[in-house]
């Protein structure tokens, strides 16, 4: 039986509406696709500021003095190598090393962690997180999505921007991977230097009554609202993954270039056994970066081409604003994975000519 | 919304085509473009072909989606606009001026009569504009 259930809002819905903002649902919420165009707000971020809305990603807290140890048996990364205010990518694998989610933890104390994760998983991330506590372990998990909100800061000038709106000196002295706790606007608030667009960024999160408050602040100051279509396509520049599209349990880490996420030789956690085998079997497929060398777009699903053969599928494709051409991301064959391969994509039973090219696309300059 | 210029019939897949000195242009409009989004390419047939009215005549891609385009009429393509080839946002900038797809030779003039008029046009966007 479908369920139906009413879309979940960010506590900015209605300023976006307000805006112009064209809405699209996504996993279970409704934000925006765009505001000024995808085109326009992807180069505002590239050239200087934007801002989005990322209130829809799952976040949750983890605290007690086995806050660390605990996350520690749910991510394939070492957590318990963080010190207080950095943070690190990591990987929640299931016992046979499928992918749950991609998420960054941040360590704010020993005993007080943050985890964020996608929006399809916020729930699953925080359920598998609770399951692994057991009898005597000193650990809390206080799930904040539906209280908070959360913005994204991105852009060359984002560091200018929240210095002189929100953030003051806290924003200049974060390094990178930084994260800390501080006052905003008289409520406690959380930031970090992190992001999905391949440009300097901070990511936000204060109590939802300050929602308004934040996001007026940051357009007063022009920085350039961005939606949904932006966000994908500067992620894409950047080949940074998308949970659903390009991993999930069917895909393990080092098909997809997350190997070097994997921490096998300290402490056990879920899929470790697993993940031992795989990395000793060596991958039959591998994720790389395709791109096309004519004109035509690649989407996800389109198949993958050598020889007349079908190889493999796109998993993450489209039109790149930076490079004026289609770029995408598929699963094929190591021996079709050297940098330099030519394959094609099938593009509606034409041939795109395309080329396996070093990840990623984009790399912001200096 | 706007109105939709006068001096042209349209179809209920969103494409325009105007009549002028025995030769039919064509495009899609501005409600298109507009729920499109960004265009960044099109792939449309080569002078010479014939194309038949409500046939598949090509295809736009925009940033989010592809969509197809269909003949508004049938005929022959006389010339594809060259300036979408190297700059397709001038079809988002300017759908019903600098940014025409297609020139066509009409195979049957009544076919232009049987197309929806502005006022039809505007009615129909109306009615898909409440729905988004």
């Amino acid at each position: 039986m479908i369920q139906q259930t009413a879309l979940k809002e960010s506590p900015l819905d209605e300023l976006h509406r307000r805006l112009g903002a064209k809405m699209v649902s996504f996993a279970g919420w409704s934000l925006p696709l765009q505001f000024a165009g995808i085109i326009e707000e992807h180069a505002a971020v590239r050239q200087t500021v934007g801002i989005f809305d990322i209130s829809h990603m799952g976040r949750f807290f983890v605290t007690g003095p086995d806050a660390s140890r605990l996350i520690r048996r749910a991510v394939t990364y070492n957590v318990c190598r963080l010190q207080a205010g950095q943070a690190h990518y990591a990987v929640m694998c299931r016992e046979d090393g499928g992918i749950i989610d991609d998420v960054f933890v941040y360590c704010l104390a020993p005993d007080r962690l943050l985890v964020v994760g996608n929006a399809v998983n916020a729930e699953t991330d925080r359920d598998q997180v609770a399951l692994l506590i057991e009898p005597g372990m000193q650990a809390a998990i206080e799930d904040v999505q539906s209280r908070t909100v959360m913005v994204a800061v991105q852009g060359p000038e984002s560091e200018d921007l929240l210095a002189t709106t929100l953030a003051g000196a806290v924003v200049r002295t974060l390094p990178r991977h930084g994260c800390t706790e501080f006052e905003l606007l008289g409520s406690p608030a959380f930031i970090a230097q992190s992001g999905y667009t391949g440009e300097n960024g901070y990511e936000v999160i204060v109590e939802a009554g300050r929602a308004h408050a934040i996001w007026q602040s940051l357009l007063a100051a022009r920085a350039q609202p961005c939606g949904l279509g932006a966000r994908d396509t500067l992620r894409l520049e950047a080949a940074l993954l998308l949970y659903g599209s390009d991993i999930d349990t069917a895909t393990n880490p080092f098909e997809a270039g997350l190997g070097w996420l994997a921490d096998l030789d300290d402490e056990p956690f879920v899929g470790r056994e697993a993940l031992r085998r795989l990395k000793e079997q060596g991958v039959s497929r591998q994720l790389v970066c395709l791109k096309a060398t004519d004109k035509g777009i690649m989407r996800s699903g389109f198949p993958v081409l050598h020889e007349g053969e079908t190889v493999g599928r796109v998993t993450s494709g489209g039109f790149s604003p930076t490079l004026g051409i289609s770029i995408g991301m598929a699963y094929v064959p190591p021996q079709l994975a050297g940098v330099g391969t030519a394959l094609s994509v099938d593009v509606r039973g034409r041939p795109l000519s395309v080329t396996v090219v070093r990840r990623p696309f984009y790399k912001r300059p200096g | 919304m706007a109105s939709n210029p006068r001096d042209r019939r349209y179809t209920r897949e969103h494409e325009w085509v105007m009549l002028r000195d025995g030769e039919a242009l064509a495009g899609i409009t501005d409600f298109a473009q507009e729920q499109l989004g960004d265009l960044v390419y099109f792939d449309l047939p080569d002078p010479g072909k014939q194309v038949r009215q409500n046939e598949k005549l090509g295809e736009v891609e925009s940033v989010k989606a592809v969509s197809e385009i269909y003949a508004p009429i049938s005929g022959e393509v006389v010339e594809v606009n060259p300036k979408i080839s190297d700059t397709p946002e001038v079809v988002n900038r300017d759908p019903y001026g600098e940014g025409w797809l297609l020139k066509l030779k009409p195979a049957d003039p009544k076919e232009f009569d049987k197309l929806l008029s502005a006022e039809e046009y505007d009615a129909l966007v109306a009615t898909a504009g409440a729905e988004h």
